[in-house]
């Protein structure tokens, strides 16, 4: 079965999305703290390397890269509530570009599967 | 069996292995992270041969036609040279024209030495002969212009800047070394409409952008938005206007934070004026100059006011602070 990330169309299905999801994680004040003095080329290209994961496009993520990669913003009091706000927007942004009911499911799960790691516990 | 050649050693690359591959099974450490054309940290650029096209989906077009490329991606189908820049031969030209566009910046126009080739909007690293010392600065003219120009702004304890205002005479020499940057015109949808917004002297790699955007013919519409602290900060007006006398497609809008905005122009913050005067800027190509931290929040707005991450070039200016008294 092809996955997700085949069924969007690929790598520029991908850009798209980023681009997507970017701007409504930036546009929410709840969670943009985060990412307040990021360089916003390479935060766009961690997103791009995330949601080619979460889609179950061809990746070498590893829960360590997702620990680490948080670890900072755990310290500055990252937890579930903002997790959720995230999951809410890739939620949005597959319902945005038409991707079925049951394929943001799949991936909804995927994205689940690292709140442990983001979150550091 | 494709050479790369890196450093100036050859390494052989094995059937259906990648950039990536080869140079970490011959002990050459290249940064990565996903090894799968996501995250970038592996871009690396063909300074011979050219790069597959796989190996750059997904990056800017202006980094694409620098020939940068992903090595994770990169299964090479012919011999290529890899490095990050490639060593540029240091120019020696003189000045030929020195002239005051306002109070505190003025137009040089330099030799452009034979040979020389560049994209308008890029930079170059000049350089007092005397001491070697070294500012970036970016060129305000474009290709066959016949000469390289560059607009300063005189920095209060500039090293650089007020030996270029006070002592730098017509005739004398400088060097330099470049060109370099990815903020720049790619010819292509020529329908598409432009962004360019620049403080200060970032007016002029935008200057360079613009001649060169009306000279390849683009018809969408394009907005220029330069802006300065008051109106006696601005400069070229009489220019700019004329230009978009000239071109129906151009609008000028020349900004002013503080005090009245000049005829056609518009009083406010930067960051916040081309969202407020243009609206949604979804579809947008947009070119960004000046000071860093204007430069960022810009980015930012524009991506929020519907931009694509792939449409912005940015070309934050570096200031050197003054050494200590």
């Amino acid at each position: 079965m092809s996955t997700v990330y085949e069924q969007l169309g690929g790598e520029a299905a991908i850009n798209a999305a980023v681009d997507i999801f970017y701007r409504k994680v930036l546009a929410d004040h709840y969670v943009n703290r985060f990412f307040e003095g990021v360089d916003m080329e390479k935060q766009a290209a961690k997103q791009k390397g995330f949601l080619t994961m979460v889609t179950g496009g061809p990746n070498n993520y590893t829960g360590k890269d997702m620990r680490e990669g948080h670890k900072h913003l755990v310290k500055m009091g990252l937890n579930d509530s903002h997790f959720d706000h995230i999951i809410c927007h890739l939620r949005s942004t597959l319902a945005e570009l038409g991707v079925a009911q049951d394929l943001i499911d799949t991936v909804i799960s995927v994205a689940e599967s690292t709140r442990d790691d983001v979150l550091d516990r | 069996m494709p050479t790369i050649n890196f450093e100036g050693k050859d390494f052989f690359c094995a059937e259906d292995e990648t950039v990536l591959e080869c140079m970490t099974r011959h002990g050459v450490m290249i940064p990565s992270s996903c090894q799968s054309g996501a995250c970038q940290t592996c871009m690396i650029r063909a300074l011979e041969g050219k790069p597959t096209a796989e190996a750059q989906q997904g990056l800017k077009d202006t980094l694409k036609a620098q020939n940068y490329f992903l090595a994770c991606v990169c299964r090479p189908d012919g011999d290529m040279t890899i490095g990050l820049s490639t060593v540029s031969p240091k120019y020696r030209v003189s000045l030929l024209e020195k002239e005051a566009l306002n109070e505190s910046v003025i137009r040089l126009r330099l030799q452009e030495p034979d040979g020389f080739s560049y994209k308008a909007g890029q930079f170059i690293n000049l350089m007092r002969p005397s001491d070697e010392l070294t500012r970036s600065y970016s060129l305000a003219s474009m290709p066959g212009d016949g000469f390289l120009e560059l607009q300063v702004k005189r920095v209060p304890e500039g090293q650089m800047s007020n030996w270029l205002f006070d002592d730098l005479q017509i005739g004398d020499e400088v060097e330099f070394f470049g060109p370099a940057g990815d903020c720049f015109y790619i010819p292509g949808s020529p329908e598409q409409p432009l962004l360019l917004v620049g403080t200060g002297t970032g007016l002029a790699p935008l200057y360079g952008i613009l001649r060169d955007v009306l000279a390849e013919g683009h018809t969408g519409p394009i907005h220029l938005f330069h802006a300065s602290l008051a109106a006696a900060g601005l400069y070229l007006v009489d220019e700019l206007r004329s230009l978009a006398a000239g071109h129906e497609q151009l609008h000028y809008i020349p900004c002013v934070l503080h005090g009245d905005a000049p005829e056609g122009g518009r009083q406010g913050n930067i960051t916040d004026l081309p969202a407020e005067v243009l609206g949604s800027l979804s579809g947008y190509r947009v070119f960004l100059c000046g000071d860093p931290p204007i430069v960022n929040a810009l980015r930012q707005k524009c991506f929020l006011a519907g931009a694509s991450m792939q449409a912005i070039h940015a070309d934050p200016f570096v200031f050197t602070p003054a050494p200590d008294a």
